[in-house]
């Protein structure tokens, strides 16, 4: 069983998102004997050296090839099994998107594809390495769950979580090691149910993955500076959409969506879609990052240049809910 | 030993067969079928289902079935004529084929109950899901199941097919048969014009498969090979023609993708006869 106590929570968010998947996995390969890691030349990256050492049969490690890594966790979830597929974020959306569309959307098959390093965590290594696009892709493919935790904590009970549904999930892991953290205690996960962490009447900010942390530091600004009172939800499963919480978000004067990846597809233009259907809203402003890649750079540098800060999504948010008719 | 009877109920089968491949692609009208590439892979279908597969059609998830993946999912006609011959499908069900609301697509579309193990269609991905399967077995101790994937030689020509053979072997899996179609046309022509992979023999023996090249016509050739064992994965090259058995298909890169007018119904069932 693992526990939610403070040194663990403490542990994963040092460890980053990767080495919380890990932790995860080695949970899930104690309790479910049908639990698989499948990966493409990424055990060490994606947490998985203790699993390896402590159930070598559970792990395949099948090189440098994503398209048969997702055959194969297919070919393995076909038979009753339930496998993990990790690689980047990137490789794992688009470099295998037509296996991942026909084996986990098409046939429906029972694979958690794991994103790693989803965002601008691996900035470093440029535009080939970070995953500015990945939720718009698989969130176009039918019947694929997509969740995308907020911090490491999170990011363990997603895998759990993912591992118990029988159906395709997308885990998009961000941030960088030394996650921030949001959960600083036990709570109830659910799939598919948005989380309020703050209540507020004048502005609902609905944010997703890394970007939940700094929507709450955001809300803090507004408050503090400006009296504005914004609430803080976490989108963690981005599919299916939690339309109740876009509801009750419809409430207040002016909808935010918040994600570290592309304004396009992603988050913003999911709770957008969802507006579409309805009369009475607010207006939105979606948060994101803009549709280009930047020079390579360190997390905090790449942040600060699409504007994700704290400072800067408060201000974007103020501009915004300044110009807005009451 | 080649069990004889065997070999002339597989035959007997494929006549059928190649008659219902002829008659669906008929049936379906103007929009045509993929018949060329159906009808050189019928003798390998009818040996697979009626000689070697053990499979239950009262208990199609049975855990000791063998497992059949048609990763050249366009060829699908001639499994459709195969699994009615193995009791899975009726003549009516193979008169829905290309029609609204079918489950009989044009590429087949995952249906375990219908003797289907998964949809396929975009080409590349079956040898993959192959090997996932193997390795399941594997894992369930289920050590007399085996795995049968049908390529096409066009179909070699994708990357993920590589991918997968190595991993085959990496694992060694010796529980799982690969058959390659090898009729020598693609979509756009010979495969020799538009992307040579001969020798396509070396080339699986090079990935450490054990290669078995065979007439894919020939019922007691193909019986022999898909009973063989090895401790590695097996490659069956089967040296086919497309379209065989209508002599106007025969090796003509039209037959594709064609339809079938009425007359050349009649002559192609003309064709059928001893």
């Amino acid at each position: 069983m693992i526990e939610y106590k403070k040194s663990n929570i403490k542990l994963w968010s040092r460890l980053g998102s990767c080495g919380a998947f890990g932790f995860a996995a080695n949970e899930l390969a104690q309790t479910n004997d049908n639990v698989l890691m499948v990966t493409s030349d990424l055990c060490f990256y994606s947490g998985l050296d203790r699993f390896k050492s402590q159930y070598p049969n559970k792990l395949f490690n099948v090189g440098i090839a994503e398209q048969n890594m997702v055959g194969v966790a297919s070919g393995l979830a076909n038979e009753g099994f339930i496998p993990f597929a990790t690689t980047y974020a990137t490789f794992a959306s688009a470099r295998c998107a037509d296996q991942v569309r026909v084996n986990m959307g098409y046939m429906n098959l029972n694979v958690k594809l794991v994103g790693l390093t989803a965002g601008l965590s691996v900035g470093i290594l440029g535009p080939t390495h970070i995953s500015i696009e990945d939720i718009a892709i698989i969130r176009s493919i039918p019947n694929i769950v997509i969740l995308s935790p907020a911090d490491c904590t999170e990011t363990v009970k997603a895998t759990i979580a993912a591992s118990k549904i029988d159906a395709p999930v997308y885990l998009r892991l961000s941030g960088p090691m030394n996650n921030p953290i949001v959960y600083t205690d036990d709570y109830n996960f659910e799939i598919g149910k948005a989380i309020t962490l703050i209540e507020g009447k004048d502005i609902s900010i609905i944010a997703t993955g890394t970007m939940v942390y700094n929507s709450l530091k955001a809300a803090e600004i507004l408050k503090e500076k400006y009296s504005i009172c914004a609430s803080v939800i976490n989108m963690h499963t981005i599919k299916p959409l939690d339309k109740n919480a876009v509801d009750m978000a419809c409430e207040s004067n002016l909808i935010v969506t918040v994600e570290e990846h592309s304004k396009i597809g992603g988050l913003g233009s999911a709770v957008s879609e969802y507006l579409s259907e309805k009369t009475n809203k607010p207006p939105q402003l979606i948060l994101g990052l803009s549709d280009e890649y930047k020079h390579a750079g360190s997390y905090d540098y790449l942040i600060q240049q699409y504007g994700l800060t704290p400072e800067k999504i408060a201000d974007n948010i103020l501009k915004k809910y300044k110009n807005i008719e009451r | 030993m080649i069990d004889n009877n065997l070999v002339k109920k597989c035959k007997e089968a494929s006549k059928r067969m190649r008659i219902n491949a002829i008659k669906m692609t008929h049936n379906v009208g103007n929009v045509g079928a993929h018949i060329g590439g159906a009808l050189s892979m019928i003798e390998i279908m009818s040996v697979l289902y009626l000689g070697v597969m053990k499979y239950d059609i009262k208990n199609p998830l049975m855990e000791k079935r063998d497992r059949f993946i048609l990763s050249k999912g366009h060829g699908v006609i001639a499994q459709y004529a195969a699994l009615k011959e193995a009791g899975f499908l009726t003549d009516e069900d193979l008169l829905t084929f290309k029609q609204n609301e079918t489950q009989l697509y044009a590429h087949p579309s995952m249906n375990l109950k219908m003797g289907i193990e998964f949809s396929s269609g975009s080409l590349g991905q079956g040898l993959s899901l192959g090997v996932g399967t193997a390795l399941a077995l594997k894992q369930k101790n289920n050590t007399s199941s085996r795995i049968f994937v049908l390529l096409g030689d066009g179909e070699c020509d994708e990357g993920s097919v590589w991918e997968a053979a190595a991993s085959a072997n990496h694992y060694q899996l010796s529980n799982l048969v690969v058959i390659v179609d090898k009729n020598n046309l693609q979509y756009d022509g010979q495969t020799k014009e538009i992307l040579s992979m001969d020798p396509l023999e070396e080339k699986w023996k090079s990935f450490g498969w054990k290669v078995l090249s065979i007439n894919g016509h020939s019922e007691k050739d193909l019986l022999t090979a898909l009973n063989s064992n090895s401790n590695v994965p097996i490659a069956i090259i089967a040296n086919t023609v497309k379209g065989k058995g209508v002599s106007f298909m025969e090796d003509n890169v039209l037959w594709h993708n064609n339809r079938l007018t009425e007359n050349q119904l009649i002559q192609a069932m003309e064709e059928q006869e001893d």
